[in-house]
């Protein structure tokens, strides 16, 4: 297997219940790249987003034929540990969600549940180290034991990014995580991802295309659960090989 | 012509409203009034005397308190945890979970006497009967009323009252935050335990109040489940009979030989109820608001 | 490469990833050759999930076993009284058999020479009770409930609506008491009763019971209709009055339908205001002026003095049945049209 493919999509096909989500999805997405997933509403990018890490497992009666791997190995086995697939697969969702809890219990949650720290003073090293990541540390240092609920909308999808980094993730699953916030915040966050793929493969989930062709080395364009096509972003805009995806960027729909 | 008949008709609405209240308010003053004369911190700890025209009623309040107390530790923790299966491992749309959801909505309102029905039957008559052929053949120490009986009697009673409040608490925890927190690596049973169960511990509080408060003022259920009209002494075993604070105002109210005389007593016994399922459900009434206010915002 | 166990997984990932890349993964951090890259120069994690999963398996395990027996012993409620009344249906124990409560004289009369265990009386006097609370309840409630979901000011609407549920929260006994002591006294000097205590006075007390559940559930009703159907209404120039008796009370109906039905069945059981409030005396007649005694009553008052096992005391558990039966059902065709209710507004909005 190749070594530069962190995650392997294999003729992908996903079902709630009778109705098809995914249609025939192949995709290898490459270590330590951002990949930008793009295309209408509704034609299923959080739902392949979701089935990377099991989240779909959540909703009863959905079920994915086809093969997803994670370094080579089978996420859908039953030999795979979904909790430990997931510790490894972080997720950043459209609304922020932070816990109502204080921002030191947001981002020390995770390694709490996962026993990583032994003590105190470690759980406080890691919890200043993500929060510098995230580029969040200088705007909160004051006042770690507030409530998370206390910060701007772009502060706390920062926090959730922050979160999601703290249980030492080697993949960030992100859907849409600018939606919902306004200019800046969002330059705050694509400045944040930029940093991050030094170290994280990236996945992103974004309707707007200039986000997409600012921040990713690989685009995919879904249309009605099938991945039309997927290409180097810089060609995939400039040189779309489909006609769906020209129509598309070009704006003539979606 | 047709602004009066509109104002008519809000008036009398209006009209209703007010005889509602007019009626509580009737009932409340009229104990407070009778029932403060004879209230005294001797009539809160002493012990009926002279077939209860003199004395106080302490060994009511403290077999109420016994009973709730017994009661709660069980219902409570039960109904915790059934509301824990119904709102996070139960599958909503299942034939097994709406059936036993509709029992359970269907126990809420089936009459209290029943329960105590319930109680004789299962409790003392089953149960009690068969500890006592097992340990003490020959005797009667746990198949006859006591107030442990009467305890579980009261908690298969108000467990509905707690399983409906807390599945309802935790069903209104959005599903992001379960989504975020398994997204992170925690189990589900870590889940429910750091992220859904704090969220929803107004309503465990709610729930349990509600409970108690319930279980403080039902009396149907405990006629033949191990009340006493007297006692000499305390209970200090969970297979004695204990007095209740309920069962002492009905008792009072048609056994005394002489009403007039034990008049004062019955009324300040009254008061003390009141207060206590008053403050009671009070409470439960102001958490609930400001939950639902802080779930709404 | 597979992954065949969750610790080899760990492994193998680890030593994969530590062929020279130009995409360091952070799971390679115990490669000393991409350190400083990754945020953590931690090793990879202790593989301990296999404890952690273990303990959520038997987390549920334990809670959905405790689901069980609580819901188990929910359903053995109905047959624990069942089966004590159940003998009745095979045999004929003290005279008595499952006909009894069907066979004339219409008089039940457990003591006696002769005992009677007709309960036409008994279920007469249930119903008169009943229906007497209901004419005095629905009226009040309902319009209270019009009152505060539609033309209350909304300041007012927040303190009415708890101070009902004071009434909610006074135990039967108190009212019961309350009947006893003083209003029944009230009464009968006012109309001059032949009985102080009679069918008025234990409806009027079941009223004080019923009222609260009305109101909520009806109030309730009121509220989850959507403001646009007001707002409509409204525009088309009617009255706020009009728009609640044409436009808002219809859309709610089942919604106040399964709030009479839920009082109906609350009233039906209720025990300790018509022990205390009714005169408790099983005479047959239509007359709301005189004693009565109800199905409840019976059980509370002559349990106590039974024979366990005996003609009478099964007697009593049968009428525990009728009770569950018919408060179960009033409670499900309740439930049924709440429900209604809800799709409804559901459908429309
Ligand atoms: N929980 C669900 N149950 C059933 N169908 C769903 C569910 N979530 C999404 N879908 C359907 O799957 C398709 C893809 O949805 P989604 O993945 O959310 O699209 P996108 O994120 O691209 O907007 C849509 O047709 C949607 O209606
Ligand atoms: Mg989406």
């Amino acid at each position: 297997m190749d070594d530069q493919i962190k995650i392997s999509v294999k003729s992908a096909n996903f079902f709630y219940g009778s109705q098809q989500a995914l249609h025939e999805v192949n995709i290898s997405i490459r270590r330590c790249f951002v990949t930008a997933l793009i295309g209408p509403s509704g034609c299923g990018k959080s739902t392949f987003l979701r089935a990377l890490n099991r989240m779909n497992d959540l909703i009863p009666g959905t079920r994915l034929e086809g093969r997803v791997e994670l370094d080579g190995q089978d996420v859908y086995s039953s030999s795979m540990d979904v909790i430990q697939l997931r510790r490894r697969v972080g997720m950043i969702f459209q609304r922020s969600n932070p816990f109502p809890m204080s921002i030191y219990e947001n981002v020390a949650y995770g390694p709490r549940v996962n026993g990583l720290m032994k003590n105190r003073a470690e759980l406080d090293v890691t919890v200043e180290k993500t929060l510098r990541s995230a580029a969040l540390w200088d705007e909160v240092k004051d006042r770690l034991a507030r409530s998370a609920m206390s910060l701007s909308g772009g502060q706390q999808q920062r926090l959730c990014i922050a979160r999601a980094l703290a249980v030492e993730p080697e993949v960030l699953l992100m859907d849409e995580p600018a939606s919902a916030l306004d200019p800046i915040s969002t330059a705050k966050v694509e400045e944040l991802i930029y940093e991050l793929k030094r170290t994280y493969t990236i996945v992103i989930v974004t309707h707007n295309m200039q986000q997409a062709a600012r921040v990713s080395d690989e685009t995919g364009f879904f249309l009605n659960g099938r991945l039309v096509e997927f290409a180097e972003t810089k060609k995939l805009f400039t040189a779309p090989a489909k006609r769906e995806t020209e129509d598309y960027i070009t704006g003539r729909f979606g | 012509m047709r602004r009066m008949v509109d104002r008519t008709f809000v008036a009398m609405t209006l009209a209703a409203t007010l005889v509602i209240l007019a009626m509580i308010a009737i009932i409340l003053g009229n104990v407070v009034i009778h029932g403060r004369d004879r209230l005294s911190w001797e009539f809160l700890t002493a012990a009926p005397e002279q077939g209860m025209m003199a004395g106080g009623i302490f060994p009511a309040i403290y077999g109420t308190v016994l009973l709730v107390f017994l009661m709660s530790i069980v219902a409570v923790p039960f109904g915790v945890l059934v509301a824990i299966y119904f709102a996070e491992y139960a599958r909503a749309e299942s034939r097994l979970y709406r059936w036993t959801r509709m029992a359970v909505n269907n126990l809420a309102g089936v009459p209290s006497i029943v329960f105590g029905l319930f109680g004789l039957g299962f409790f003392i008559q089953t149960i009690g009967h068969g500890i006592d052929q097992v340990l003490y053949p020959g005797y009667l120490v746990y198949g006859q009323p006591s107030v442990l009986w009467a305890a579980m009697t009261m908690a298969v009673l108000t467990l509905p009252v707690v399983i409906i409040t807390v599945e309802e608490t935790m069903r209104a925890v959005p599903q992001e935050y379960r989504e975020a927190s398994l997204a992170l690596g925690a189990t589900r049973l870590q889940t429910i335990l750091r992220v859904i169960l704090p969220q929803a511990w107004s309503g465990v509080m709610t729930g349990a109040i509600l409970a108690i408060s319930r279980g403080a003022g039902e009396v149907a259920p405990v006629l033949f489940t191990g009340a006493a009209y007297f006692l000499p002494q305390l209970p200090t075993r969970a297979n004695e009979q204990f007095m209740h604070l309920g069962y002492h105002i009905y008792a009072m109210s048609t056994q005394s030989p002489d009403v007039e005389a034990t008049k004062p007593i019955l009324y300040s016994t009254v008061f003390v109820l009141l207060v206590l399922t008053f403050l009671l459900n009070l409470t439960a009434i102001l958490i609930r608001n400001r939950m639902r206010r802080w779930t709404t915002r | 490469m597979k992954g065949n166990s969750r610790i080899g997984a760990e492994n193998g990932v680890g030593k994969m990833e530590s062929a020279p890349s130009r995409h360091a993964d952070n799971t390679a951090a115990d490669d000393p050759a991409t350190e400083g890259q990754t945020p953590f120069s931690r090793p990879l994690f202790p593989p301990q999930s296999a404890v952690r999963n273990r303990i959520d398996r038997l987390g549920e395990l334990f809670i959905s076993a405790v689901a069980f027996v609580v819901i188990a012993i929910i359903f053995l409620i109905f047959i624990y009284v069942a089966r004590e009344a159940a003998p009745l249906a095979w045999r004929t124990i003290d005279g008595i058999s499952i006909w009894s409560p069907l066979q004339t004289p219409y008089t039940w009369q457990p003591v006696g020479g002769v005992p009677k265990f007709n309960i036409l009386p008994l279920i007469v006097g249930t119903l008169k009770v009943t229906l007497i609370a209901m004419l005095l309840a629905t009226p009040l409630a309902l319009a209270a409930a019009l009152y505060t979901a539609e033309f209350a000011p909304p300041s007012l609407r927040e303190w009415i609506k708890p101070a009902v549920e004071v009434l909610a929260g006074i135990p039967s006994v108190v009212i019961g008491f309350f009947v006893l002591i003083v209003l029944a006294s009230w009464l009968q000097d006012a109309f001059g009763f032949q009985f102080r205590l009679n069918a008025l006075s234990a409806g009027i007390g079941l009223a004080f019971a019923v009222i609260p559940l009305i109101y909520t559930v009806s109030e309730d009703a009121l509220t989850s209709v959507p403001k646009l159907y007001r707002e409509a209404s409204l525009a088309l120039g009617a009255s706020k009055p009009q728009t609640a008796v044409r436009v808002v009370l219809p859309a709610a109906s089942p919604g106040i339908f399964a709030a009479l039905v839920l009082g109906f069945g609350r009233a039906i059981g209720e025990t300790m205001i018509v022990l205390l409030a009714s005169g408790n005396a099983s005479m047959l007649s239509l007359s709301p002026f005189v004693p009565v005694r109800t199905l409840s009553a019976t059980i509370a008052s002559e349990l106590g003095e039974v024979v366990f096992g005996g003609g009478h005391y099964r007697v009593l558990f049968l009428i525990g049945v009728v009770l569950f039966l018919i408060t179960s059902l009033l409670n499900w065709i309740g439930a049924r049209y709440n429900r209604r209710l809800r799709q409804r507004l559901s459908g429309a909005a």
